[in-house]
């Protein structure tokens, strides 16, 4: 099999992949939240009703065998209907849709620096091994791989606070609801830059690591030389020829930045109050409020399958060594 | 550059030994009126400008809205060496000796911080060896048997490398009660911790495993008799000894970090314990308003233990020792 015949067969198994993955995390999430000691109405108990207790405990099926509740939420949630949450009384859908586009938002920004900062400096750290600029590079990524967003975000904190030159938390001002449009889009890219900097920081060192690595190796390729010795320039060679044949194990890589990312991503959003997921996902957790707890899981493996669905692809794209292997 | 790392990392393991000699005052002792006191000022002169013994002044509170502190320079507190089992002390009823400040209630930050560093690093080390044990047994297994063990193995590997760990690690640890005994959070974090890291130590020792099992040594180990036990644990595993090395020095940084994550979330340890963790939930409070910055201590603690790791490993994370995924 070959051509683009391997590349359909390639995109199909990743997207079973993605599809299977969704399918387990949610799943398990609402396992574990109805497994877990104590359930939704724990906080009823003191001021509410017997009925009133089970009334609640039916409205979120907690009534019924566990795989009963399964099989229902599931076959709602085929249909995008996530059930209620306890906590907000809302509909999860709504809640979850908002929290991952904030989280999104912070994530995306975050990936986009690390991006624009790691691979530049990856290929001038890559193709120069000795000189000021190459060994501060170094030296900084080295730091920048040692500061987890849990502490990036804590001292950014901590600086806005004291300089006042970006707000200390959240991702609107308090009258954000009277702002129009724009004004809003402004406020929020205000509060934007320290949880995506505390967030991009030791991903954009480990690009540029990564990016210097792969470089490395691919300027000592015989077809490298080759090149040079066809007189291209040192621009052409290391642009044109030695960062493609590089791109390859970074393309890898961003599968793997997604779960760093998220991981990441819910210190940030916890310190610097950040409207997203990993807040959600921790009160829900915490109230055991079971259709939130799977929403969330479901979003957050979402986010993990497109993003080692697109990692792969570009895999894929980049190389097509990639494609040919999978599908033999 | 490696020694360089490992220097910091036995430095800290030394002074978290040491904590009881080191510290000033007990960990757990409060002074009152000394909520985010600044560290104590170190005098070798006398208020006319003899050279006198190293001593300090008590402080005085003069404004707690800002929180002023103020040196009483009546009363000189000289400081006592090897006074009562520690290295160096005054003699306090209201002036101890804060190398570091005071955290919110008035606790000494430096011997927290030391203390802290016994809690944190116990708790990862105990952790670091529960994931080698589980992943040396898991990857041996699934590499000497191969076929549907390996396979179900490996799969299972796969499935928890791809998740966000910190948010595996969160909803194992939210499904429990949520309020626990101190020695029962270390147990439950330890395990969960050994249950997320696992994965990282598995897939090296399967696929070392594999590839050594076909060599002429394990067969010959083999045709002389020697049992399936035997020829793994005698010969096959010692092949994996440098790759565990590295596992673990990667592993321990991991921990601590998600140990912060938990004491800071209010999943991990109580506040009364002193670990990097819970002491990063003071270090937040004051980090919104801009002041105190000693507060901030533990987190430079945990960068100092992370720099250490990755000047030890050459300033290759984790993630990219694990990207070589498709075998190419």
């Amino acid at each position: 099999m070959g051509g683009s015949g391997g590349l359909r067969w390639y995109v199909t198994r990743r997207l079973l992949f993605a599809l299977l993955l969704v399918l387990l995390v949610s799943s398990a999430a609402m396992m574990l939240t109805r497994l877990a000691p104590g359930d939704l109405t724990a906080e009823l108990a003191l001021r509410a009703t017997p009925e009133e207790i089970a009334r609640t405990r039916a409205r979120f099926g907690l009534d019924r065998g566990i795989a009963s509740q399964w099989t229902a939420w599931a076959v709602h949630a085929v249909r995008l209907d996530f059930g209620d949450s306890f906590l907000y009384n809302r509909p999860v859908g709504e809640l979850v849709a908002r929290g991952a586009l904030n989280s999104a938002a912070l994530a995306l920004a975050a990936l986009l620096l690390a991006t624009m900062v790691g691979i530049p400096l990856g290929i001038l750290t890559g193709t120069r091994q000795t000189g000021v600029m190459a060994n501060a590079v170094r030296a900084a990524s080295l730091l920048c791989l040692s500061v987890p967003p849990l502490l990036t975000s804590l001292l950014f904190v901590w600086v806005a606070a004291r300089t006042g030159w970006f707000p200390v938390g959240g991702m609107s001002s308090a009258n954000a609801s009277d702002l129009d449009w724009s004004a809003w889009m402004a406020d929020v890219a205000w509060h934007l830059p320290l949880p995506a900097l505390a967030l991009a920081l030791p991903i954009a060192a480990t690009l540029e690591r990564l990016q210097a690595q792969s470089m490395h190796e691919a300027v000592g390729q015989p077809f490298v030389v080759a090149a040079l010795a066809r007189g291209l320039s040192r621009r052409q060679l290391v642009l044109r020829h030695a960062w493609r044949a590089s791109l390859r194990p970074v393309c890898g890589l961003y599968g793997l930045v997604i779960g760093a990312l998220l991981s990441g991503s819910f210190a940030v959003e916890y310190v610097t109050s950040w409207p997203g997921l990993g807040r959600l996902t921790f009160d829900a957790l915490r109230a055991r409020d079971i259709y939130l707890v799977a929403g969330c899981a479901t979003a957050g493996a979402l986010f993990l399958a497109v993003g080692s669905f697109v990692s792969d692809l570009l895999l894929a794209l980049a190389d097509p060594r990639v494609r040919e292997m999978e599908a033999a | 550059m490696i020694r360089a790392g490992r220097a910091l990392l036995v430095l800290v393991a030394l002074l978290a030994l040491a904590a009881p000699v080191l510290a000033p005052n007990p960990p757990d002792v409060a002074f009152r009126d000394l909520s985010f006191a600044p560290p104590s000022r170190i005098h070798l002169t006398d208020p006319a400008g003899r050279m006198t013994r190293p001593h300090t002044y008590p402080l005085r509170l003069v404004s707690r809205l800002e929180r002023r502190y103020e040196e009483d320079r009546s009363r000189p507190q000289p400081i006592r060496w090897f006074h009562r089992g520690r290295v160096a002390t005054v003699t306090y009823e209201d002036a101890p000796l804060l190398l570091l400040g005071a955290d919110g209630q008035g606790r000494d930050l430096f011997a927290r911080l030391l203390y802290g560093a016994r809690t944190s690093l116990a708790l990862s080390m105990a952790a670091t060896i529960g994931a080698l044990i589980i992943g040396v047994a898991v990857g041996a297994i699934a590499g000497y048997a191969g076929g549907w063990a390996d396979e179900a193995l490996s799969r299972l590997a796969d499935f928890i490398l791809v998740l966000p760990a910190i948010y595996v690690v969160l909803a194992l640890r939210a499904v429990m009660p949520l309020v626990l005994p101190d020695r029962t959070v270390f147990l439950l974090m330890t395990g969960i911790f050994a249950v997320v890291g696992w994965p990282f130590v598995a897939r090296g020792v399967r696929a070392i495993v594999v590839s050594e099992k076909t060599r002429e040594y394990a067969e010959a180990a083999q045709a002389l008799g020697a049992g399936h036990v035997r020829v793994l644990w005698r010969h096959l595993l010692p092949a994996s000894r440098g790759f565990l090395a590295v596992q673990a020095t990667l592993l321990l940084p991991a921990f601590i970090l998600a140990e912060a994550t938990m004491s800071y979330i209010g999943l991990g340890f109580s506040e009364r314990t002193p670990s990097w963790g819970t002491m990063l939930v003071d270090a937040a409070n004051v980090a919104t308003l801009g002041d105190v910055p000693w507060a901030l201590a533990p987190a430079g603690a945990i960068f100092v233990v992370v720099l250490g790791v990755n000047l030890a490993v050459q300033g290759r994370p984790q993630i990219l020792r694990t990207s070589s995924r498709s075998g190419l």
